[in-house]
């Protein structure tokens, strides 16, 4: 299985059926190149989660080969996960908050897990938070956050860390579209910054605002690529 | 368009491999924690000191009769058993052997019996007869052949002498002291491990509880050996918590149950008092039992989580 250099992530022939039910992903084959930008579309069902679930590492596949960062991360043991976990960021579709934390608690919890010190932590955490425009709810508690505020707390997350691949799940559902244009320009500058940038959405009108970036579509379980840029192997030249 | 905020522009914090984490405080396991280990330890004190009475009760009685020997004389004329004690005594303080030889006085032991036999004040041959006692202490530990040897040399003269160690009469009460030094034993082993048992419980449900967070430090990277902490330090606190107060009350439990034994005035009882060593095994207490509920809410935590992906 040659071809695989200079990609971050590479699906081969994946499938994945949740307990005995039918497969809501099959024959899913396509490359992730390090520093570009992808939106995932395809209708309420079609496995955009599940896709992503895989891609996180929450999730196993019932078949087929996953490579990140040039490992196979599916024969991967229970404790070699975390170190692959960090490297990714991710903005869960239904957020997952940690309830008893603040925001700025929730935001500051991935550098806290991966051991930065207390004195780095203070100043970009509350940075992050004003960016996204929650200057005044730094010690809210989620409950008490809009849904849109806890979305910006998810993204916040997500993103704190520099994460190489950032992971996000219908990340402007429920802001309005000027906050949605302004968290897809966050997306582009940690994308400018050599993060690899997957999106799942809906929203059609979103897709034509990064001007580089590839679409793939999920139609019921089965990886759409009309454009061919996903096809794996890769039909692309590594420069 | 506002400037990136800062840790998309320069010197983020880049993740290091650090292991150290100060997340999810909130782990804090349910309330009557602290309670259950207090009481626990209170318990574990009590009989802990127990214990540790009975030994050195057990240790100064032994070395008081180390080299004790009884010597009775058994005979019906009290004039005769006047004669024998007095060779006996006689004998006994010549040889090399022997380091003190005491005629334990009739009227003492009158005083020791008249509980039983009622005050005798009765003409002499009427009077129940009593036999002669005479401690003597040996130089060096009583064995079975300088036994033999001491009976030989007086088999001639004092021919109604019956020799004991006083270690065999007290035999019976030493294997008495000794189940009761098992016991204890077994009663803390008992109470070490109902506490494993409600941290265990405890650990489960406080797992159960906070399963969500628990999977998204996962999602993030965390590893189960830093959740595992998280409940570790919580369980800790509680046992800390709950440790002192139990060591407090049992150690004020022992002071009392100490100073009615002492009321006793028995020489024997107050050879179970406690030294400084005791002291010190007996503060240790409530530490051992944080460790012991730390590492069981470590291994419950780290078993559970091995089921998680
Ligand atoms: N944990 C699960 N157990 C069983 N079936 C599941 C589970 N999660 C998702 N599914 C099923 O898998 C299919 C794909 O779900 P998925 O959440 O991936 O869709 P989606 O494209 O993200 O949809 P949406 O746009 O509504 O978020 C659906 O039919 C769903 O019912
Ligand atoms: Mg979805």
């Amino acid at each position: 299985m040659s071809g695989g250099e200079g990609t971050i992530v590479q699906f081969d022939n994946v499938g994945l059926r949740y307990g005995t039910e039918r497969e809501v992903l099959s024959d899913v084959s396509f490359a992730l190149y390090p520093g570009s930008f992808y939106f995932l579309t395809g209708a309420s069902g079609a496995g955009k989660t599940s896709l992503l679930k895989l891609l996180y590492l929450a999730q196993r596949p019932s078949r087929g080969v996953i490579r990140m960062f040039g490992t196979d991360v599916i024969t991967l043991p229970r404790q070699a996960l975390p170190a692959f976990r960090r490297r990714i960021g991710v903005v869960f579709q239904d957020f997952r908050l940690v309830p008893h934390l603040s925001a700025f608690d929730n935001v500051a919890l991935p550098l806290r897990v991966s051991g930065v010190p207390e004195s780095e932590i203070r100043k970009p955490v509350a940075d992050m938070l004003d960016w996204v425009g929650l200057e005044q709810r730094h010690d809210a508690r989620p409950a008490t956050l809009s849904g849109g505020e806890q979305q910006r707390v998810a993204i916040a997350r997500a993103v704190i860390g520099r994460p190489e691949i950032l992971v996000a799940d219908e990340p402007t559902g429920n802001v309005d579209p000027d906050l949605a244009l302004k968290l897809l320009r966050l997306f582009e500058a940690l994308n400018r910054l050599g993060t690899t940038v997957v999106v799942a959405t809906h929203d059609v009108h979103l897709l034509k605002k990064v001007p580089d970036s590839l679409i793939m579509r999920l139609d019921r379980g089965r990886l759409a690529d009309p454009t061919g840029a996903l096809r794996y192997p890769p039909r692309r030249e590594v420069s | 368009m506002s400037k990136l905020p800062s840790p998309l522009r320069r010197n983020a914090p880049r993740f290091g491999g650090g292991d150290r984490a100060g997340i999810m405080q909130q782990s804090r396991l349910a309330g009557p924690m602290p309670w259950v280990i207090g009481i626990m330890m209170a318990l574990t004190v009590i009989a802990a000191g127990a214990g540790l009475a009975l030994r050195n009760l057990a240790q100064n009685a032994r070395a008081e009769i180390a080299g004790g020997v009884t010597l009775q004389i058994l005979e019906g004329g009290p004039a005769e058993r006047a004669r024998q004690a007095e060779v006996a005594v006689a004998l006994l303080s010549n040889r090399e052997d022997v380091a003190e030889v005491r005629r334990v006085p009739d009227a003492e032991i009158e005083a020791l019996l008249e509980p039983w036999l009622g005050a005798q004040d009765v003409p002499e041959e009427d009077a129940i007869a009593v036999p002669a006692l005479i401690d003597v202490r040996l130089v060096g530990p009583v064995t079975p052949r300088r036994l033999d040897e001491l009976r030989a040399a007086l088999a001639g003269s004092v021919p109604s002498a019956r020799i004991d160690a006083q270690a065999s009469w007290l035999a019976p009460v030493f294997d008495a002291i000794r189940s009761l030094q098992w016991l204890t034993l077994g009663l803390v082993t008992l109470l070490a491990a109902t506490t494993a048992a409600a941290v265990w419980l405890a650990a489960r449900s406080a797992l159960g509880s906070n399963r969500d967070t628990v999977e998204i430090i996962h999602l993030l990277g965390g590893t189960d050996g830093q959740i595992a902490r998280l409940f570790q330090r919580s369980i800790g606190l509680d046992a800390a918590l709950g440790g002192f107060a139990g060591l407090l009350l049992g150690l004020a439990t022992l002071a009392l149950l100490g100073r009615q034994f002492a009321r006793l005035g028995s020489g024997m009882i107050a050879g179970g008092s406690f030294g400084l060593t005791d002291w010190a095994v007996l503060a240790a207490l409530p530490l051992l039992g944080m460790v012991l509920a730390m590492l069981t809410a470590r291994l419950t935590v780290l078993a559970a989580l091995r089921r998680m992906l």
